[in-house]
């Protein structure tokens, strides 16, 4: 039995449609990552799995029960981080950790969970108190208390330093470890990268591809030399000069100029030839595999310009 | 496996939850059971030594504002303090956290609305303390039972009203603008702060039409000394019970667990939503 099982699930609100025909599987002791920009429906989607939202149609099978009528019993056996949920600022960390707990048939002992998300220092700190990226670790906390066998964590790291980050990392991946299945969303692609063990990148509320990290890069062939702009050539100008030079669709973040080759070596000795012939070096250049990044950017370009569907 | 933990455990550490909340935020302890005792002690101190007549008979004035303020308390501690705290709840995804949780949601409620009546019952108690051993309340047990059951119908009644207000409105701030909008012109025309009898028929008909008067009046008469005991005014009571049921009607039907704005709902937001994704 999947632990999730999702048949063309359909969310509307009025004229708008969240999720539009989406369809999905999470394997039991899974670590799934729904990957999305954001407004691409991660969000509904993840809700309605945990009953907090209903769906339009479609069919949804959490765990083996439709989350929308599931009871107490369902709620024990999962672990909900939301994106954005207060805790009680009034209280500890220590009581609000013994309260959440107490609902459940087998919490963790505390000690346990403080471990766990690395709060020791603020165990008998008020939740006021708490900077942003610390109130996230009380989120996951109370997520993880009632030893869930399925957690979902909805963007569970955003607005966190990367040393934090990386400790959340651990955690989640300590937790795949132990056998708990987690659907993981995310905007941050090596956040699904290293964690997850498949990711549905998710595009105006449809899955528009589905496979594990490496799979999914091996999808997009090539390999990606970047560098920054040089100063004489302006914006508008990019595609021309490099597009043809290297022999490939040039994307431009700001003045970061990106092209996926196929042919490396060729590529490399134009482009240097351009710039020793032009005079002018090219700063941060580099070449490298493509990254689940390239992977995501092609398929939801291609998605949002309306070349594949 | 082990089961769950047993309903009344968890009720006991709801309720509990509840209180230390509120006795950790001051503003709410003020306003709840400091206000009404500053207020008794400085109408008592205005207008203290005069008599009302009713007719039925003369209430000093002493007798007059401790019965009233301590149903005004009664009322602070559930509708007011409800009306405030689960929008706030509401607001900051608290009351979204623990629906996710395999606590029952009538539990949560529960804790909140038995905390407000424990609340409430502190502040009568403590009013009404004040009022024996200060201005000349007189307690007769023969009229504690009515006392006692006025209370909890009132109680139950405007902890539901304020449920339902707190149903209705859309965030937290609107809802504290909302409570004090619609409880403190009430308290002018229910014999709370000034005795209405002998005021314009259109203030005495307003409060003879929400439920504040019938509370404050029927549970005055239970700390009067010209009433008789047992002291029950089931008329009043019944009026109370009633918009009580209605306020569990609007609370049922209307109540959400989402902060509002979480989802797209109503065509403004909707319209909001439309111009987000093109």
């Amino acid at each position: 039995m999947h632990a999730i099982d999702v048949r063309d699930l359909r969310k509307s609100y009025g004229d708008v449609t969240a999720v539009d025909g989406l369809s999905f599987h999470v394997e039991a002791g899974e670590v799934y990552a729904l990957l999305g920009a954001n407004g691409a429906g991660k969000s509904t989607a993840v809700e309605i799995l945990e009953g907090h939202r209903t769906a339009t149609s479609g069919a949804v099978e959490v765990l083996g029960v439709d989350p929308a009528s599931a009871g107490r019993e369902f709620r024990d056996r999962i672990g909900i981080v939301l994106q954005s949920s207060g805790v009680e600022a009034e209280f500890t960390v220590r009581e609000v950790i013994e309260l959440y707990g107490g609902c459940y048939r087998n919490p963790r002992p505390l000690d346990e969970v403080i471990e766990l998300v690395g709060l020791d220092e603020k165990v008998d700190a008020r939740i006021g108190s708490l900077s942003g990226g610390q109130r996230r670790r009380v989120d996951l906390a109370l997520g993880i208390v009632g030893r869930p066998e399925l957690l979902f964590l909805d963007e569970p790291t955003t607005g966190f330093d990367p040393s934090a980050r990386r400790r959340s990392w651990d955690l989640i991946e300590s937790l795949g470890d132990d056998g708990t299945t987690v659907l993981l969303t995310t905007h941050y692609l090596d956040e699904a990268e290293h964690l997850a063990d498949r990711v549905g990148v998710l595009s105006q509320g449809r899955l528009i591809a589905e496979g594990s990290p490496d799979q999914l890069i091996g999808q997009v062939s090539g390999t990606v030399i970047s560098f920054m702009l040089p100063d004489h050539v302006q914006a508008g100008a990019a595609s021309a000069t490099f597009g043809d030079l290297l022999g490939g669709d040039v994307r431009l973040s700001g003045r970061l100029v990106e092209v996926n080759v196929e042919q490396p070596t060729a590529a490399v000795h134009r482009v240097t030839g351009w710039a020793i012939e032009a005079g002018v070096e090219l700063e941060s250049l580099s070449v490298s595999r493509v990254s689940l990044e390239d992977v995501y950017l092609a398929l939801t370009d291609a998605d949002t310009s309306g070349e594949i569907s | 496996m082990t089961g769950f933990p047993s309903t009344l455990p968890l009720l006991v550490a709801q309720t509990r939850y509840q209180l230390v909340t509120f006795w950790r935020i001051p503003v709410a302890v003020f306003f709840t059971l400091g206000l009404p005792l500053i207020m008794l002690v400085l109408f008592n101190a205005l207008f203290g030594s005069g008599t009302f007549s009713t007719s039925e008979g003369e209430i000093s004035a002493q007798q007059f504002y401790t019965g009233g303020l301590a149903a005004f308390t009664a009322v602070s501690a559930t509708f007011t303090n409800l009306a405030n705290m689960v929008p706030l709840r509401r607001d900051e995804g608290v009351l979204k956290r623990w629906r996710g949780t395999p606590l029952p949601t009538w539990v949560y409620l529960a804790g909140f609305i038995v905390s407000a009546v424990i609340i409430a019952f502190v502040g009568v108690v403590l009013m009404l303390t004040l009022g024996t051993v200060v201005y000349d309340l007189e307690i007769e047990a023969a009229k504690m039972p009515a006392a006692v059951l006025t209370f909890l119908v009132g109680v139950g009644s405007f902890a539901a009203l304020g449920m339902a207000l707190a149903a209705l409105v859309k965030s937290a701030s609107s809802a504290s603008a909302a409570a004090n909008a619609i409880i403190l012109p009430m308290a002018f025309v229910s014999n709370i702060f000034i005795q209405v009898d002998d005021a314009p028929d259109w203030i005495v008909a307003l409060g003879n039409f929400f439920p504040l008067k019938h509370f404050a009046e029927s549970f005055q008469d239970c700390f009067t000394p010209f009433v008789e005991p047992p002291a029950f005014d089931w008329a009043s009571m019944g009026y109370v019970a009633l918009w009580g049921v209605l306020g569990l009607v609007v609370a049922l039907k209307r109540f959400t667990w989402e902060p509002s704005g979480s989802a797209p709902r109503g065509r403004r937001s909707r319209r909001v939503a439309v111009d987000a994704t093109t």
